[in-house]
């Protein structure tokens, strides 16, 4: 690891004054992707901005069918957390199957979003469920959020502050774990507003990150059944092909993954 | 004795390492310590057009900076292959330059080009990535197959069209005219996936100059500090063997990767001169997916032909094996006398040819890994009889056991004579355990879920305890593979052992203290184990092809045979009695059939006061001895693999895996179980997991757990371990070995379960979910064709 100067915040706006006025500044959320890419070398940020310590930014609100998930809030309290299984199983169970216990209890919700690792879960959920991502800033809709492998609309000070979506009216998340990282070889959410809409979200598969279904979303609308999914043709265009499987596979994977978040 | 032969003894060892006061090389802090870092080439083959070590040498806390040309000048000799193998047409094999920081041409990513060395671990990182290196980039090859293609580009100036060696063993024309008149042949391309060792802790040491007595000490992550020591003397010039100390101390797993003299250590016990600092160096993960030895990759073709009867009347074979860009210590060994020799698996053939290409590539050296050599030998034969059976409609249980043997010794036409065994009874046991007239049923229930169940076997033979000196001499083997011992009893009684047998994960000091408990029947806690320290151990050939057991063992009885005719002596003489009615039990030395008698520590302390003792003995109870073996020792067994596979994504689950196998005697129950399990999950990783993935440019695209899938306990199920043992009639103990049985045995029985879920023999390893789908494809591709 490189030399770094480290800072611990109290609240998200003085991360966000840090982060302007150093060279190369960095967040700390919970460090499970900054830290081993720093240990490797491969990042050498001037300054690292702890959020630890900052209080407002954790934990979950539930308003009637309105939640409310702060950037700084483990995958572990999402996975645990009641009122949230109530309301929405599939995030749950999503978080409880991200990485191993460690990974749960240090790694964030916002920190998952704003690195948009093109294999990471939460992305997938929060194109599906239509999320608002708040930062320091700004309000900015998931469909907007999300812009190819590791790449997102954040501005170079900007924090997530927090993640909140009205619960769906069904929803589902199957996931495929590569075999050595675990992360989604192929994960597909999906899910249906009180409205009825239909969205459907892939992670792990694309060479453009998570993006969103549209025939498996057009076939859901019609019917929300594992036929309806078996009707649809999933073109491996544009898919991963890697020394885990190559794009006919992840189409596959896509396929099954989506017939199993149906449930 | 309850803590003698066959005791489930817990392991001594493990209380200071799951209590965390394990003390291994990276624990070693000298007063005067510096920490090196190695440039590292990024290419996989190029030359060095220039090296500018101008920027890193200004940088603060940096003490030097040493290149392999000062290396050289400084008369550091380059890195051996200790095993000469012969060519076909009777040329000696041809080993490339090995220097341990390269000189002119860097051969795979992380060639060593330079080390630095500074006062903080980061400042010698810091400064390495300021050492300029101008590189032309070279041609690259990765695979051996593409690396014999006529222009390849050639990695080592000797070595012509890449080729080390092109070995033979057997005899080619009644071979041919075997598999000419056979009834059937089976032909099979099977390929040996490349493997990452990873044990636990990685490589490390840390070497110390004293000037003022023109001597070093080298503590390092080694299965075998005196071997380290002879070769960093005698190759290396580094320092003659008494002026150069080596210990390893706890060393956190092997799998063959330490056995090896690798260019780190030369670096830093060279550095350690040049600067006057010890010089610690710990790899990271990264350092090691790129220059510990790999293991495996092998690419055969196989030929076996059968009677009308089903009965084997030859077996053919070619294989490429890739060595990588150097040649590591043991690498010519592995692909040859420890791999064709083991052709003949469980079964009576008469005729065997084997030939073998080991080629130069552009990837790390690959030697030996657990099992080295016998799991790909094993792979071999246990897919293709599997596979001739299915052929041939037969089943594959019964095709194996019409072919074996069953009258002992039995010479092969591959050199090995094999000295015991009971084949049938493994088989038996093996399939009861497995319950294996149940599987059809249970094939149809899983069906009812949509699952494709399949069971495959694997019925191995190995060879461990290497190995005779005198033999393995006039094969090409540039040491004895020998082992000693001392026997020491204190004045007080207590016994310390010290043995040439290394432990890093083996439970030596409780197995070997259990050998002693039951000669002199004394509690194991009376009994130390001392090894891995070249001032304290005399000498050892070290831990590795499952031969702590065989041959350290066997080294640590005969000089127990000689402390006990001592002892005897002593009270015989005390107790005024023939030494032939001494016995020893009990924690006393008695005259049997009287109550006279001294207790054992009396012994021990009326040798060492010397006032009372036979005339002439010399005072003190220490006995040494050399154990040199007189054949190999053969374990082997049958293991049974059920699998689930899930159609619609190719995830496979083994859902039994059973193993009957026959070790000899047993010293440790648990310990031997252990060994199995770890053997078995590894077996299981390399068929279902591990792999070792180069891109065109020579870079590892696996060289992280993000892409090399190493086996978690979900991935593996509980084992069912079982034991049908014959003695060893080699060894005084009767001992086989069991370290790596279950790495050897395991794969072919995974692969054969899952071909026969699928119902597509054309899958490679590893079978990772991708593999087994895209077989699946192939399948139904096959029947909508029909
Ligand atoms: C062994 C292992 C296994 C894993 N498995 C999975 C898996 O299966 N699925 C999966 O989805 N993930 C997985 N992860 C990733 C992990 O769960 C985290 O989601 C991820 O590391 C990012 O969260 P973090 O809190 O650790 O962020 P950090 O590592 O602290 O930060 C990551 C990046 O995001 C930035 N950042 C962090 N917080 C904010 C914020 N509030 N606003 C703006 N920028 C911010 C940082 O500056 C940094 O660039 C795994 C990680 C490990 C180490």
């Amino acid at each position: 690891m490189y030399e770094t100067n480290f800072h611990k915040v109290a609240t998200a706006q003085e991360a966000a004054a840090l982060l302007n006025t150093s060279e190369d500044g960095k967040i700390l959320a919970g460090g499970q992707t900054l830290i081993p890419t720093m240990k490797q070398r491969l990042a050498n940020p001037t300054d690292v901005i702890d959020l630890s310590g900052a209080a407002d930014l954790s934990g979950i609100t539930i308003a009637g069918d309105q939640i409310t998930i702060g950037a700084m809030t483990p995958h572990a309290e999402v996975a645990g957390h009641a009122g949230l299984a109530a309301l929405c199983p599939s995030i749950c169970k999503l978080a409880a199957n991200i990485g191993d216990p460690a990974v749960r209890h240090r790694g964030t919700i916002g920190g998952s979003l704003a690195n948009n690792d093109p294999a990471a879960d939460y992305p997938a959920a929060a194109l599906a469920l239509n999320a608002r991502i708040h930062t320091t800033s700004r309000e900015i809709a998931a469909d907007d959020f999300f812009e190819g492998m590791f790449t997102t609309a954040l501005e170079e000070d900007e924090i997530i502050t927090a993640v909140s979506f009205t619960a769906p009216a069904k929803g589902g998340y199957g996931k495929f774990p590569n075999p050595a990282s675990r992360y989604a070889m192929a994960g597909v959410f999906v899910a249906k507003s009180a409205e009825g809409s239909v969205r459907v979200a892939v992670t792990g598969a694309s060479e453009d990150g998570v993006y969103r279904h549209d025939a498996l979303e057009a076939a859901l609308s019609t019917d929300w059944s594992a036929s309806a999914v078996d009707g649809v043709e999933i073109s491996s265009d544009g898919l991963l092909s890697d020394l885990h499987g190559n794009a006919e596979y992840r189409a596959n994977l896509i396929k099954v993954m989506a017939k199993r978040a149906l449930g | 004795m309850s803590e003698g032969i066959g005791a489930r003894v817990l392991r001594k060892e493990d209380k200071r390492f799951i209590t965390g006061k394990g003390r291994y090389t990276d624990d070693i802090i000298e007063a005067n310590q510096a920490y090196a870092a190695f440039v590292r080439s990024p290419h996989a083959h190029a030359r060095i057009v220039s090296l500018d070590t101008s920027a890193a040498l200004a940088m603060e806390g940096v003490e030097t900076v040493l290149t392999g040309p000062e290396l050289v000048a400084d008369g550091i000799g380059n890195i051996i292959c200790g095993w000469g193998i012969t060519s076909k047409d009777g040329t000696p094999m041809n080993m490339g330059a090995w220097s341990a920081l390269a000189t002119e041409k860097v051969r795979y990513v992380g060639d060593a080009v330079a080390i630095v060395v500074a006062d903080s671990k980061s400042q010698a990182q810091l400064a390495a990535e300021a050492v300029v290196v101008t590189y032309e980039e070279l041609p690259v090859v990765v695979g051996s197959v593409e690396a014999l293609a006529p222009n390849a580009p050639k990695i080592h100036d000797n070595a012509p069209g890449n080729v080390i060696f092109d070995w033979e063993i057997g005899d080619l024309a009644p071979t041919d005219a075997a598999l000419a008149s056979a009834a059937h042949v089976t032909e099979m391309e099977i390929t040996n996936n490349r493997l990452a060792p990873n044990p636990m802790e990685p490589r490390s040491a840390i070497a110390t100059f004293n000037e003022a007595e023109d001597h070093y000490t080298l503590y390092t992550t080694s299965q075998n500090p005196h071997v380290a020591r002879l070769v960093l003397s005698a190759f290396y010039n580094v320092a003659p063997e008494h002026k150069l100390r080596v210990i390893a101390p706890d060393v956190g797993g092997g799998f063959g990767s330490k056995i090896y003299i690798y260019p780190e250590e030369i670096a830093c016990l060279w550095a350690s001169m040049k600067s006057g600092r010890s010089v610690k160096w710990t790899s990271d993960r990264t350092e090691a997916f790129l220059t510990d030895a790999q293991g495996r990759d092998h690419v055969t073709t196989a030929k076996i032909g059968f009677d009308n009867e089903g009965k084997i009347v030859g077996l053919k074979v070619n294989t490429k094996a890739n060595l990588g860009a150097y040649m590591s210590l043991f690498s010519s060994a592995v692909p040859t006398y420890l791999y064709a020799t083991l052709l003949s698996g469980q079964y009576d053939i008469a005729n065997i040819y084997c030939d073998v290409q080991a080629v130069y590539t552009n990837t790390v050296p690959v030697d030996a890994y657990r099992g080295a050599g016998r799991p790909e030998a094993c792979y071999v034969v246990e897919r293709i009889m599997e596979t001739a059976a299915r052929e041939m409609g037969m089943d594959p249980a019964e095709l194996r056991a019409k072919n074996f043997v069953r009258s002992f010794p039995h010479q092969t036409p591959v050199i090995m004579a094999y000295d015991s065994g009971d084949f049938d009874a493994n088989l038996k046991q093996a399939q009861a355990a497995a319950d294996v007239s149940g599987f059809a049923a249970r094939k149809a229930e899983a069906a009812s879920r949509g699952k494709l169940r399949g069971m495959g076997y694997s019925n191995y033979i190995e060879a461990c305890g290497i190995a005779p000196s005198a033999a393995v001499g006039s094969l090409g083997a540039g040491v004895g593979l020998w082992e000693s011992a001392e026997v020491r009893v204190n004045p007080v009684g207590t016994i310390e052992i010290l043995t040439g047998s290394h432990s890093h994960g083996q439970g030596h000091e409780t197995t070997f203290a259990q050998i002693v408990a039951e000669r002199f029947d004394l509690p194991t806690e009376n009994i130390q184990i001392v090894h891995g320290d070249t001032d304290k151990v005399q000498f050892g050939m070290g831990t590795y092809g499952s031969r702590s057991g065989a041959v350290g063992m066997s080294a640590i009885v005969k000089a127990m045979d000689k402390v006990e005719a001592k002892v005897k002596k002593i009270a015989a003489h005390v107790l005024e009695a023939g030494e032939d009615d001494i016995v020893i039990e009990g924690g006393a030395v008695k005259v049997a059939g009287t109550d006279k008698q001294m207790l054992w520590h009396e012994v021990g302390l009326a040798a060492y006061t010397a006032h009372n003792i036979p005339e002439g003995m010399e005072p003190g109870l220490k006995e040494s001895a050399f154990y040199d073996p007189t054949n190999f020792t053969f374990p082997a067994g049958c293991y049974i693999c059920e699998v689930e596979v899930d159609p619609e994504t190719g995830v496979t689950e083994v859902v039994q895996f059973v193993a009957s196998d026959d070790f000899g005697t047993i010293i440790n129950p648990m310990i031997v179980e252990g060994q199995v399990h770890g053997g078995i999950a590894q077996g299981i990783g390399q068929a279902m997991l591990e792999n070792v993935v180069y891109d065109a440019a020579g870079q590892q695209l696996s060289a992280s757990y993000m892409d090399y899938a190493m086996p978690r306990a979900d991935d593996l199920p509980n084992y069912s371990v079982h034991h049908a043992s014959t003695t060893c009639p080699g060894n005084p103990l009767g001992m086989k070995g069991c370290g790596e049985a279950g790495a050897i045995g395991s794969p072919p029985a995974v692969i054969n379960a899952i071909t026969d879920a699928i119902g597509n023999n054309n899958l490679s390893m590893p079978a990772t979910p991708s593999a087994v789908w895209a077989a699946l494809q192939d399948v139904s591709q096959k029947l909508a064709a029909e």
